[in-house]
């Protein structure tokens, strides 16, 4: 069973519900990384979601992209993307880490090289934002035969026969946006989004993680009501960014967010069970 | 006859496709839709056709420009006046076709980028000819490069939105509009300026600047009574090339040069010429030839002409050069000023700078093809707009 499948079923079988943070890869600065990423799994992240920094993130919105810029001032590639997420793995063995960016790295590195060396690096699965069930087949294959998981988008305006596409091609989770729009935006609709994950449930046993629009605890109190995993980018990623000058408050600082995120969906979820 | 890309998902060979997020999706495939609709559509056509005739001003005239011929010593050169359409360059040609489409489908809103700001004004202009809301997006450094045509579109009616992430020119422009349109998917079009993009926008933009070239194919006519030896465009994102080209595809005697911006020189690295010196990869939607960092990132491009200032290129460019279709060459800002000056002087027609490089091109290609032979420039723009900058760099303050 692959690190993401086994960390969905444990949770699952806790009664809790996954909290998926995002945060960019060098982001501020390449060196605090890692330790963040041990830092959020401490306080309660269940999978650790790595942006691949990118010059043109034209699906995400100023909050990520201005994280892009920050950790591209530091010359952040994806190969050096992949040696943070090994050196993370070799102090935390169970935590799954997916990638999450745009294709173009990808391409620029080889579909082939860079299964190879994510897998190597003990990356368990990758979302390439700008790349729809239409374009991804080759790209999930070489994933897979890495025993990688492809991780897709489904939106709002996915209907059934594209939500059946996606779910073909997919491994690991289906991550749906929870908005219009690109990341960061307001507005969430939680009728909508219940009524869309019945209809993804009904084509797919993946879990269904949720996000775009989840701000605060209790946003991520009231997703995970009804997602198997909360994903939450943009309000941690803001706060990195305000200590951008500060790097040295980063890690306490992000910590101290995921874990609120934590405490509040779990004291949630056992008044459910009481 | 032979020639039928791109295929169903957008496909011109390896490039080209539909590279975004799923949240695109539907947009994008309900935008394809309405469009093969209209592209079969009578009424449709006829509206748009009477549109180029009426508010356009097509066909745009085909000039023999015999005192260049004579300056260059070569091929008989041949000036498709795209110059002289309304707006002043051949993008008001493919805004109409799809403002037509936005009100089509029911869109108030039309939202647009620009580099130059030709596009800007094209899509500002359309928006007020049909009653459209209008938001033009524009890098914070191509807003100062290109004050007048910023202050065309205020005129019009357009919002013009400074944007000030990543190098602040046509391609943040363009990331910038992207979000505005997943944002505002139900009310708003997204116009977009040339041939590159998610499909269908590259076939789409390319039908609609088709006109360039089936215009030439019958004013070649009355001149020479045969078709050119050659057609020569600049590309930036190669919507006026496409728009050329495309009615020559299978017309293998006809040969096809696209002119890419070689900015300071193609060895110094500051360019912006993907076809000649950069490689393939994936950007704003479609597989291209991209300018990018050996790990992927898009760089910065440098080109005395604003619209010429891009790191990708349309996708059935990228095609055509793999396939040997059509040939690409660069053009230096130097060059492409000497151009500028020598048909300002000999022809009392000042071209835009991106058409400029064109110029410059035909000068050695017609050297080099003899005066047997005879081709046909796309001047795709005047160069009123650049007069600012062309003093500027040769140190006149105005």
């Amino acid at each position: 069973m692959s690190r993401l499948a086994e960390r969905f079923r444990s949770i699952k079988a806790r009664g809790r519900t996954a909290l998926i943070p995002f945060i960019t890869a060098g982001d501020p600065q390449p060196q605090i990384t890692v330790s963040l990423m041990r830092a959020l799994a401490a306080a309660g992240a269940d999978v650790i979601e790595l942006g691949v920094p990118f010059s043109d993130p034209m699906a995400d919105g100023p909050v990520i992209q201005k994280a892009s810029e920050r950790a591209l001032m530091h010359h952040v590639s994806l190969a050096d993307v992949l040696v943070m997420a090994r050196e993370f793995r070799t102090q935390d063995p169970d935590t799954p880490v997916v990638l999450m960016g745009y294709l173009n790295p990808v391409e620029a590195m080889g579909y082939d090289r860079f299964a190879a060396q994510a897998r190597g690096a003990g990356v368990d699965g990758v979302l390439t934002v700008d790349l729809p069930p239409e374009e991804g087949a080759e790209l999930a294959a070489v994933l897979k035969s890495q025993e990688i998981d492809p991780v897709f988008l489904i939106a709002p305006t996915s209907d059934s026969e594209r939500i059946r596409r996606i779910v073909r091609l997919a491994g690991g989770f289906v991550y749906y946006v929870s908005l219009r729009g690109v990341t960061g935006a307001a507005n969430l609709d939680l009728s909508e989004v219940a009524q869309k994950l019945r209809a993804i449930r009904a084509q797919t046993t993946l879990p269904v993680g949720v996000g775009f629009g989840i701000s605060s605890a209790e946003a991520a109190v009231r997703v995970a009501g009804i997602a198997d995993a909360v994903i939450v980018g943009s309000a941690l990623v803001s706060r990195i960014g305000a200590l951008a000058a500060q790097p040295d408050r980063v890690i306490a600082e992000a910590a101290a967010f995921v874990g609120q995120l934590r405490s509040a969906m779990d004291a949630a979820a056992s008044e459910v069970r009481a | 006859m032979g020639y039928a890309l791109p295929d169903e998902g957008g496909h011109f060979g390896r490039y080209g496709g539909r590279f975004v997020a799923e949240t695109l999706m539907r947009p994008l495939l309900e935008l394809q839709q309405a469009y093969e609709r209209a592209r079969v559509d009578g009424a449709f056509q006829d509206e748009f056709s009477e549109e180029l005739r009426l508010f356009v001003g097509r066909p745009s005239p085909l000039y023999p420009a015999r005192k260049l011929t004579d300056r260059f010593g070569g091929a008989r050169i041949y000036l498709k006046r795209e110059d002289l359409n309304h707006t002043g360059a051949h993008k008001i040609n493919n805004a109409v076709g799809q403002a037509l489409l936005a009100k089509r489908m029911g869109k108030t809103r039309v939202i647009a980028e620009t580099g130059a700001g030709q596009h800007g004004v094209a899509t500002a202009t359309v928006a007020a000819r049909f009653g459209l809301e209008c938001v033009i997006y524009m890098g914070s450094e191509d807003i100062q490069r290109q004050a007048i045509n910023v202050y065309r579109m205020k005129l019009l009616g357009a919002k013009v939105v400074p944007v000030t992430s990543g190098s602040r020119t046509l391609k943040d422009a363009l990331n910038e509009a992207m979000r505005d349109w997943v944002t505002n998917i139900e009310d708003t079009f997204y116009i977009i300026g040339t041939v590159a993009g998610p499909h269908p926008y590259p076939a789409m933009v390319r039908d609609f600047q088709a006109v360039i070239g089936r215009e030439v194919r019958y004013q070649i006519m009355e001149f020479e009574g045969r078709f050119p030896d050659a057609l020569v465009a600049c590309v930036g994102g190669g919507s006026n090339a496409m728009g050329l080209f495309y009615p020559f595809l299978d017309e293998p005697a006809v040969a096809l040069v696209g002119v890419e911006a070689a900015g300071s020189g193609l060895a110094t690295g500051r360019h912006a010429a993907p076809l000649s010196a950069g490689r393939p990869g994936v950007l704003h939607g479609n597989r291209t030839y991209l300018m990018e960092t050996d790990d992927g990132q898009i760089i910065e491009t440098h080109s005395i002409s604003a619209g010429l200032d891009y790191p990708g290129v349309g996708p059935e460019h990228a095609w055509l050069k793999d396939s040997g279709r059509a040939r690409y060459v660069a053009v230096t800002d130097d060059d492409a000023l000497k151009a500028f000056h020598l048909l300002t002087r000999v022809e009392g027609i000042m071209p835009a700078l991106e058409s400029s490089h064109a110029i410059a091109h035909a000068g050695q290609l017609a050297r080099e093809l003899g005066r047997d032979a005879c081709l046909v420039v796309n001047l795709s723009g005047r160069g009123d707009k650049d007069v600012h900058t062309i003093a500027a760099r040769e140190g006149i303050s105005l």
